[in-house]
């Protein structure tokens, strides 16, 4: 039955809507970050999400959503002088995390959104099976 | 005559099917909105319902061995399933159009339950011929 398959689909929608939710999160928190060198820098995380073909070994369901990772961004850091800073390296330098803070607001849009539309595919899911066990009543 | 389920309950059962089948195609292209390179996918109801009508197999993926995989639903398995051509295009290679998913989901939705309807008047049909009333 096909509208079965459709609570997998919707839930590996939402599930990965809720992880995009989750680095957004992260990197807002992480806005204001500073660190003493480059290689510390709190850098963008961002999903990388995949269509499922056919992945029956993996129990998902064609036509699923899954998350193959999440890369950080490579932007470069900006780096500010402020040798008062407890933080400032020998010459003096901080280092603030890459975090575009307008584009994580509309990225987190974009999720919520997508989120939004996963639920009301199941809930809609959930109203045809439920009729459809009353067949014939 | 005896009663014959295949013909009482006429092409309704097919449609049916094919609409619970779409809604799942739609439903996935809506889970992939975000999904780099997908290509949004959908149902051609009149040449599924030619199919079905005609009794033709599907005609999709046949495995010969049984270490294949087998397709865990008819979504590759049938040919009435076709691309479809965007809109406007996203730069990532998503074809999704989110409006116009939800909105044929949601008439899908529609014409599942207009399928239904059909379908419980022909079994309240068969059911008062079987008591005779």
């Amino acid at each position: 039955m096909s509208l079965f398959n459709i609570f997998d689909i919707a839930g590996s929608g939402m599930s990965a809507q809720s992880l995009r939710l989750n680095t957004t999160a992260s990197n807002l928190a992480n806005a204001d970050s500073v660190s003493s060198s480059v290689d510390q820098t709190y850098r963008t995380r961002s999903p990388v999400f995949a269509a499922v073909l056919d992945d029956a070994q993996q129990g998902y369901k064609q036509g699923s959503v899954q998350v193959k990772g999440i890369v950080e961004s490579q932007a470069p850091v900006r780096q500010e002088y402020n040798p008062s800073h407890p933080l400032a390296n020998e010459e003096g330098y901080i280092f603030h995390s890459n975090v575009d803070s307008m584009s994580e607001m509309a990225n987190m849009m974009s999720a919520s959104r997508s989120y939004q539309n996963n639920v009301e595919i199941a809930n809609t899911s959930k109203q045809l099976l439920l009729r459809t066990l009353q067949l014939g009543q | 005559m005896s009663i014959n389920f295949d013909s009482a309950l006429g092409i309704h059962a097919d449609a049916l099917r094919i609409r619970s089948q779409r809604a799942e195609l739609l439903a996935s292209n809506l889970a992939n909105t975000d999904t780099p390179n997908y290509k949004a996918r959908d149902i051609d109801f009149q040449s599924a319902m030619k199919m079905a009508a005609s009794g033709q197999s599907t005609g999709g993926m046949q495995t010969s061995h049984v270490n294949h995989i087998q397709p865990s639903s008819a979504q590759f398995n049938n040919p009435a399933v076709q691309f479809r051509i965007g809109m406007q295009d996203s730069l990532d290679g998503n074809t999704v159009d989110e409006q116009v998913e939800q909105a044929q989901f949601m008439q899908n939705s529609v014409q599942y339950q207009a399928s239904l309807d059909f379908l419980g008047a022909r079994f309240k049909g068969l059911l008062s011929a079987i008591r005779g009333e």
